[in-house]
């Protein structure tokens, strides 16, 4: 088969348009992927910053500089850039980078729709980020925005409520564009099962999102009429009830966080393999065992509500039904160990960043379980032990594997290798700080610590510092970062194509950088 | 992929930006419109024409590649892939309010009225309630309200979607015939039915509002029902509308027996529409 | 930016030098004083150990071959790739550990729901920002809230050093008080939004929430007081809405409701007389403190966008009735909740009049707590 990318004869041998035009109107993927790259930065950024501030004033007891209204809107709206703005387009933006490449197409398969899913975002940021300057600032009730809290939020609220349908919109667009290229944009003989894993878990993701970011759609659309028309969804006195909002918020929330974090297993699974110099173990394992995990994501929402006061049936269903998700996880740990085992492995960065999301993760994973036993949880929820337990698999999970892809891949991207040592000192800074960061705040919650509160009572205040000095430390750690990534853009030691020495799969046959449009013929799959 | 057939990757993208802008000054100016701001509505009716603008240009501009043979069958499959997981995502979006159905109907207005876990919530909270359906809850929210029938109405419009249906599927064999008046005919029906349905639906409203008190403020009855049936009736008109754009190609001559995409994801989407209706009959109106 | 300097040095210095001041801090769970504290304390105890158990194997096996199978150590690559017996086996031991956690689990669980046979009843009912306790049968109930001295200490920029305030945020001014040894059901619900009642001590918390009620129960073993806080995000002052609980004897506990109950048949007396406008005005203003000042601040100047401001305002200046209604029933939409449950009409009519007359307002009018109580 001979691929052409485009057949007007007027288009051939098209390079990319002239000028900042070029990124409003683009098509390419890759283009496309590094726009939602840059934005998540940018977003990651700034959730960052609100972090920054949350940790300042919580480095001691008392309240120093912020009001506590404006601490919860920080939090709040801290919880909405990373997960949607900053952790969501990072992974999309991978993929779109290494999709079509990694299954050897020539572009996603609905290039302008494939625009409108990146053009969305900027234009629901700023709507979200603008509530800050309304009337009643931002939202206030916590990214779980349960009503009735969140009904009481000013004027930002029904800003909140579309940019929030302006993101769904956004991914949801992203996941139909990811769906039909990898089933229809495959080269010849790239079956289902040979596909790298990190496709088969954007696979797997986007089909979660397809059927979940509607039901958060739904959700916020219930809140909108509760609130401007007087329907009573969620008010007992209309026969309603708040919990009914719990339960659909987390039915959509439970699939939600194996969005933010298969794509990660995905990036793991191909990381592990090259620097192990070692085929992947278990390969079909894998691909069963983040199917289970997705499958099992839809029927565990409830154990976010232990406390809510579920019938005892319910309780033990959904306790039950979450340890289950230990079995698959294991098995994908398992496997990631057993790659490594008998390997012949080098400590790059990026191998740096996955080991370091494998224990870490894990170490999520383990609170995870303990915050599935039920009673046990109705001493946990809603403490700083689930603080730590989510900023566990999120930031050293999630985030971690996408600065392990970055490193990764960024030598094909831009041709240009990372600067090793710097890559070095910014995974030790962050691993050390991120720990100091995190892991005091399993004792804090263990103590007693309620989550999203401004002040605390002074036996808590040594954590807290600790807490915070790593928080800082952190922070600084990822403005470093971004130094690293500009300098790689800018220059340095040319890559080869292959990039790393036990590379394997069709991203390093191509040139690094690779062509404008990727595969114009379609490659042999052995 | 089938071989010999070039992707077809379009370049300068212009519409998803008009997109952007238009979907941002509608939803912006609704917003502002609902804190109360007086002007919003003007913002909101601008976005909303740029929104249309956007989809004559990006719809004309996808017509005319199709037209001109651009699309093959691999541009095809994913089209028809991408419209499948498409109603997909909206099958998700009406399973959440029939979901808010069933935990409104099976659990919090039982619970309310003392059955189950509910006991102690009847009990120090809403002596007087009786869990019944349909129902305006412990709070009487919205006061006296009549029940909507099943079988005014609602049965003769289960009949007019359900024949639109039949209608579009005779459309789309006549277009596989390539019996171009069949098609024409079948799709004026459906386009029809369709629109009359829609103008039955508000009539049903205005005699829900007007006669029974019955509004979006009778507590959860309300709530449910008009959210439900609302959303649906405003697909059922994206979906005539998107029939309507399919009867205007047809009359002029576009769609061939082999290659009419367009017309069968507007038929899936009318279809779909369809069998959202009879779950919405049976689970708002009837039961 | 001086300030955050020396904030910084002083946290640093004490972070490093005082763990003595902070002693107290805990790493863990408390164990806690009734048997469902201690039963879920063993099981956080057997998971967290099972965990670290099989953390040591699964990082163990990591570490070892992190070090042994690395390239610098000239180790070779393997080409193995798949096991069916190893998948297997990795699959069905996880699964057993599971069972064997989920059955102690599963008992705790069904004990806890058991709120059966009760020796006495308390309704919770929480507000924005305070708890509300009524003795079910024993016409008794009372509000409790922050602190005054927390409360004066945890305002932006209050300059009180909170370590210097007794049980900083974790004190009320009037504790939930029960007897020790009896089982004591509490039935759990809100007035305005969701909030959650948990002490530590008793090993859960349990969600209050409008228009339900939810139950739960603890037998506390030994006297002595007992602390926690509101633990599902409530609004502004969520940090600051703590729950103090008093344990007492039997027979120091029917000393207290003896008290109580005289104490609230000689309130009903006060509310017949008529105040001077002066005296309401003084009373009103502990009221204000006590219950307004969290949204519509110390001068009642509000938030604006958010609270609106009281000194000026068209309500706090204009028709009295209004002004009365709003107080007492609230306003729908808003976070203004009716305080007709609340306040007694002593403090209902106070209140109405130091907003009237202070803050800014000198309007002049005052109302009675005889008033109020025919338009109760």
């Amino acid at each position: 088969m001979t691929t052409v990318t485009d057949s007007h004869d007027d288009h051939h041998d098209h390079g990319p348009a002239k000028g900042w035009m070029r990124w409003i109107t683009t098509t390419n993927h890759k283009d496309i992927g590094t726009l939602y790259l840059v934005f998540a930065l940018i977003m990651f950024m700034l959730g960052g910053a609100m972090a920054m501030i949350i940790r300042l004033e919580l480095f001691q007891p008392g309240l120093q500089f912020i009001d506590p209204g404006f601490f919860n809107q920080l939090t709040t709206v801290h919880a909405l850039v990373m997960i949607f703005g900053g952790v969501m387009p990072a992974f999309v933006g991978l993929a779109n980078w290494m999709l079509p490449i990694m299954i050897g197409g020539p572009d996603m398969a609905l290039p302008r729709m494939n625009n409108w899913s990146f053009w969305i975002l900027p234009f629901a940021f700023a709507m979200l980020l603008g509530t800050f300057f309304m009337d009643g600032g931002a939202p206030a009730g916590g990214w779980t925005i349960y009503p009735p809290l969140v009904l009481q939020g000013g004027n930002g609220f029904p800003f909140m409520v579309f940019a929030i349908h302006m993101m769904g919109i956004s991914s949801v667009m992203g996941a139909i564009n990811v769906i039909v290229t990898i089933l229809n944009m495959r080269a010849p003989g790239m079956t289902l099962m040979k596909m790298p894993l990190f496709v088969w878990t954007w696979f797997i993701t986007a089909y979660l999102l397809i059927a979940v970011m509607p039901v958060l759609a739904g959700a916020v659309t219930m809140l909108l009429t509760d609130r401007f028309f007087d329907t009573s969804f969620f008010s007992a006195a209309g026969g309603g009830d708040p919990v009914l909002f719990q339960h659909i918020f987390w039915f959509f929330g439970h699939p939600e966080v194996y969005i933010l974090i298969l794509p990660a297993f995905g990036i793991v699974s191909s990381i592990i393999p090259t620097f192990a110099r070692k085929p992947l173990f278990g390969y079909s394992s894998m691909v069963y065992a983040t199917s289970s995990i997705a499958f099992l994501s839809f029927i565990v929402w409830a154990h976010h509500m232990f406390t809510v006061g579920m019938p005892l049936e319910g309780e033990l269903f959904f306790m039950y039904a979450t340890m289950l998700i230990a079995v698959p996880t294991g098995v994908k740990v398992f496997n990631w160990i057993s790659t490594m085992w008998k390997g012949s492995m080098t400590f790059e960065t990026p191998m740096l960043f996955a080991i370091g999301f494998v224990i870490m993760f894990t170490i999520g994973g383990f609170s995870g379980l303990m915050l599935a036993i039920a009673p046990a949880d109705f001493q946990y929820h809603d403490t700083y032990f689930v603080v730590a337990h989510f900023h566990y698999v999120l930031v050293t999970g999630a985030v971690y594997s996408i600065m392990a892809s970055v490193y990764y891949w960024i030598p094909k991207w831009t041709g240009n290798m990372y600067d090793e040592k710097l890559g070095q000192w910014h995974f030790w800074l962050s691993t050390v700080s991120v720990n100091v960061l995190f892991f005091p705040q399993h004792f804090l919650g263990l103590a007693g610590m309620p989550r999203r509160i401004p002040d605390y009572s002074v036996q808590f205040t040594e954590f807290n510092m600790w807490s915070s000095i790593g928080g800082f430390a952190f922070g600084l750690s990822q403005v470093f970062f971004c130094y690293i990534v500009y300098k790689t853009i800018k220059g340095g030691e040319k890559a080869t194509d292959e990039v790393w020495e036990g590379a394997d799969g069709l991203e390093w046959t191509l040139s690094s950088p690779p062509p404008y449009h990727s595969f114009t013929t379609a490659p042999e799959i052995k | 992929m089938s071989s010999e057939n070039a992707y077809f990757v379009p370049h300068d993208a212009k519409w998803p930006i008009v997109g952007s802008v238009g979907m941002t000054l509608l939803l912006g100016g609704f917003a502002s419109q609902l804190n109360g701001s007086t002007s919003a509505s003007n913002v909101m009716i601008v976005g909303f024409l740029i929104l249309v603008y956007m989809m004559f240009g990006w719809f004309g501009e996808v017509i005319d590649e199709s037209e001109s043979g651009t699309y093959k069958s691999n541009e095809d499959a994913s089209f028809r892939i991408g419209m499948i997981w498409f109603i997909f995502s909206e099958v998700m979006f009406f399973a959440v309010f029939f979901g808010a159905l069933y935990y409104i109907r099976s659990f919090s207005v039982p619970w309310l009225g003392g059955e189950g876990s509910g006991v102690l919530t009847n009990e120090f909270l809403w002596n007087k309630f009786e869990a019944a359906w349909p129902t305006n809850g412990p709070g009487d929210v919205g006061g006296e309200y009549e029940k909507m029938g099943a079988w005014g109405l609602p049965a003769i419009n289960t009949l007019l979607l359900l024949t639109s249906g039949a209608t579009c599927t005779w459309a789309h064999w006549g277009l596989i015939a390539n019996k171009r008046k069949q098609l024409i005919i079948g799709l004026a029906l459906t386009v029809t039915l369709g629109f009359v349905f829609v103008g039955l639906q508000m009539l049903e409203y205005s005699h829900g509002y007007n006669e029974l008190n019955l509004t979006m403020g009778t507590g959860v009855y309300g709530s449910t029902f008009y959210l439900l049936t609302g959303f649906h009736g405003f697909h059922v008109t994206v979906g005539a509308i998107m029939l309507t754009v399919m009867l205007v190609r047809s009359i002029k001559g576009h769609f061939t027996p082999e290659d009419h995409f367009g017309f069968e994801a507007a038929a899936w989407y009318w279809h779909f529409v369809d069998v959202v209706w009879l779950g919405l009959f049976v689970f708002v109106y009837w039961l | 930016m001086n300030k955050l300097k020396q904030l910084f040095a002083a946290g640093i210095a004490s972070t490093f030098m005082s763990s003595v001041a902070y002693a107290e801090y805990g790493l863990n769970m408390p164990v806690g004083v009734t048997e469902t504290s201690r039963q879920i304390y063993d099981l956080h105890m057997l998971i967290l150990w099972v965990c670290v158990v099989i953390g040591v194997v699964v990082f163990g096996a990591m570490i070892y071959s992190m070090i042994y199978h690395r390239k610098s150590q000239g180790a070779v690559a393997s080409q193995f790739h798949e096991s069916m017996t190893a998948e297997i086996v990795w699959t069905v031991i996880p699964f057993i550990i599971l069972i064997v956690m989920a059955i102690p689990a599963t008992n705790v669980l069904i004990d806890m729901h058991d709120g059966s046979e009760s020796d006495m009843t308390v309704k919770v009912t929480g507000y924005q920002w305070k708890w509300r306790y009524e003795y079910i049968g024993e016409d008794v109930s009372f509000f409790s809230s922050l602190d005054a001295k927390s409360n004066e200490a945890r305002q932006v920029g209050s300059d009180i050093d909170p370590s210097t305030v007794e049980n900083y945020l974790l004190n009320v001014d009037h504790p939930l008080v029960i007897p020790v040894g009896k089982k004591v059901r509490f039935l759990l619900t809100a007035s305005d939004v969701i909030h959650s009642w948990w002490v530590p001590d008793f090993g859960w918390k349990k969600d209050a929430i409008p228009g339900f009620v939810n139950e739960a129960w603890v037998v506390v073993d030994e006297p002595g007081v007992y602390r926690g806080q509101c633990a599902e995000l409530c609004g502004r002052d969520h940090g600051f809405m703590p729950i103090v609980v008093e344990v007492k004897t039997e027979a120091d506990y029917a000393i207290w409701l003896a008290d109580q109950k005289n104490a609230a048949a000689a309130a009903k007396l006060a509310a017949i007389e008529d105040l001077d406008p002066r005296e309401l005005k003084r009373k009103g203003k502990k009221v204000y403190r006590a219950n307004c000042v969290a949204c519509h601040q110390k001068k009642g100047e509000g938030v604006p966008g958010v609270f609106p401001a009281i000194k000026g305002s068209a309500i706090a200046t204009g028709d009295i009735n209004e002004h009365i209604n709003i107080i007492m029933n609230g306003k729908a939409g808003t976070a203004m909740a009716g305080f007709k449950d609340q306040l007694s009409d002593v403090e209902l009519a106070a209140v109405v009049t130091y907003q009237r007359n202070s803050l800014g307002n000198k309007v002049g009018d005052a109302v009675q707590p005889a008033e109020i109580a025919v338009l109760r």
